[in-house]
């Protein structure tokens, strides 16, 4: 009993370490950024590479789903003869909800990985120890302008998904099941409030700042982990890591968020 | 009274009292060590004696469990991070396997620092570039990717990063380990160089004897997380100290003194 305790709190114990360390990253950067000097082309590199270079997934799966949930819809709401409601189910789950969960989690898929890999392999091979010694910041240098772009990049992506997703939806719906034009687009207008739209581009924040934040906080403090021991199996470790951790943190933010906001 | 390590009136390194543990393992246990200044000193010794963490130490890298180390006068386990960047910018690192920025060349390795400590102008900051690769015989290597690099390639290229501040300290991770000969001389010539001309405090951890015995002013030598021994080549070589004579000897370690208690740890009994 003693011993499944004992092991039980230092489970929690490692778990809360690993919470803190993370969060004192974010602050770390945070005031880190915050003097000078203001560097912006590594942001935009960074947004270029987590957004520009995004989009295709983003289009293709927000084009998917909103066919998928006008396709679904389309089959509820003909049971009951509603289908004029169908902008309005489509609309008001890809903008409160599905727009911006599934974006950061298309985003921990593509972009975070790989952000958690690169500073993993930079911690085993020393490079960060390196830049430490230069007397270069390697929080500053190296996660600032990865949480920026993530913290810009990711709403933006959102925008992008609702929007395709939207036209999934009046595709599947309008083109293909004969629904009226003018009631798929009012529906949308009449059912979305501005509360959604904003609550949506808030989530799309959050999310975008936790997604970076754990996949940075995974790579960068690979050495203080079991991983740091374990080169190139200990860096694929701690990205599996990084990848579930984020894609559970945005499904528990978003429940959060709903059930207080 | 603490027994140390080295002579020099003014150190440009002063170690005291150091201890390091790795729970539950002691590494390092009770290092005391002047490095003296403008001079090459090399820290030997038998892998696993320690010498990694003792450099890891001096960088500030690796925060020690007990102790001091001084570099130039600051002591960096009670620094803060403004004062530890300000001894860091004046020491050069070249780490064992070059620690090359892999997304960036050669020159944009060496350019870093460059651009994020001084104001210089993009045209001097290229002129200083292929000073430093020339040094290091690499300026055809200038465009090249860390991932094009040879193993002596890589090391020359760590080096012309490590110096491109004209550091007051240099501190070199194993510079011979994987080279050939020939490349392993090259390396061993221009730290010498780099000495006389540039009168940089030299540090070097290796355990190449032949390179050791070439470029040291002082050898420190590590055994069991221990300082066991400091002074001048000649002063090494005449040491009573048997573990000092096998290392030099390349003898192996007797480890093995009860073979049937050995015996016995082998198969769990």
């Amino acid at each position: 009993m003693r011993a499944a305790l004992e092991k039980l709190g230092a489970v929690v114990l490692g778990w809360l370490e690993h919470t803190g360390r993370t969060f004192n990253l974010l602050l770390l950067v945070t005031v880190e950024l915050l003097q000078p000097p203001y560097r912006f082309y590594p942001v935009v590199r960074q947004m270029y590479f987590i957004g520009a270079r995004s989009l295709t997934l983003i289009v293709v799966s927000g084009l998917t789903i909103g066919m998928v949930l006008g396709l679904q819809f389309y089959n509820i709401l003909q049971r009951f003869g509603s289908v004029d409601l169908l902008g309005a189910g489509v609309s008001l789950s890809v903008i409160r909800e599905l727009g911006p969960v599934m974006t950061a989690l298309m985003v921990v898929g593509r972009a975070g990985s790989s952000i958690t890999a690169e500073l993993g392999i930079m911690r085993i091979t020393e490079q960060i120890d390196a830049m430490d010694c230069m007397a270069i910041s390697p929080s500053k240098y190296l996660i600032g302008p990865k949480l920026l772009a993530g913290l810009l990049s990711v709403p933006l992506l959102t925008m992008v998904f609702d929007f395709v997703a939207l036209f999934g939806g009046y595709f599947v719906g309008v083109v293909m099941f004969g629904v009226a034009e003018g009631s798929y687009v009012n529906g949308m207008i009449d059912t979305v409030e501005w509360s959604d739209v904003r609550i949506g581009l808030e989530k799309s924040l959050i999310f975008g700042l936790l997604v970076t934040l754990i996949c940075c906080a995974e790579g960068f403090y690979m050495h203080l982990t079991k991983a740091g021991s374990q080169g190139a199996e200990g860096v694929s470790s701690v990205t599996t890591d990084a990848v579930v951790l984020s894609s559970i943190a945005v499904l528990y933010s978003d429940f959060l968020i709903e059930a207080l906001f | 009274m603490t027994s140390v390590a080295g002579t020099a009136a003014s150190p440009a390194i002063s170690i005291r009292n150091l201890f390091v543990d790795y729970f539950p393992r002691r590494i390092l246990t009770d290092v005391n060590l002047d490095i003296p200044a403008s001079q090459i000193t090399v820290i030997m010794g038998q892998s696993g004696a320690g010498k990694t963490t003792l450099l890891r130490c001096m960088l500030g890298l690796k925060k020690p469990s007990s102790g001091s180390v001084h570099i130039l006068g600051t002591d960096i386990v009670r620094a803060s991070r403004r004062e530890l960047n300000a001894v860091r910018k004046q020491m050069g690192v070249a780490f064992q396997g070059g620690a090359l920025f892999s997304s960036m060349s050669v020159a944009e390795n060496i350019q870093l620092a460059l651009r994020e400590h001084t104001s210089l102008d993009e045209k001097t900051i290229q002129i200083m570039t292929r000073i430093k690769l020339d040094m290091v015989n690499m300026l055809a290597a200038e465009n090249l990717m860390p991932s094009e690099l040879s193993g002596g390639m890589t090391k020359r290229a760590a080096l012309a990063r490590a110096i491109v501040m004209d550091p007051k300290l240099l501190f070199f991770d194993e510079p011979s380990a994987g080279l050939d000969p020939s490349t392993a001389a090259e390396l061993d010539q221009l730290m010498i160089t780099l000495k006389t001309t540039l009168r940089m405090t030299i540090i070097v951890v290796t355990h190449e004897l032949d390179s050791i015995f070439k470029i040291a002013d002082h050898i420190a030598v590590m055994a069991n997380g221990r300082v066991i021994e400091f002074g001048t080549p000649q002063q090494i070589i005449a040491s009573a100290n048997p573990e000092i004579q096998g290392m030099l000897n390349r003898k192996p370690r007797e480890n093995i003194v009860d073979t049937d208690a050995h015996l016995r740890r082998l198969v769990g009994g």
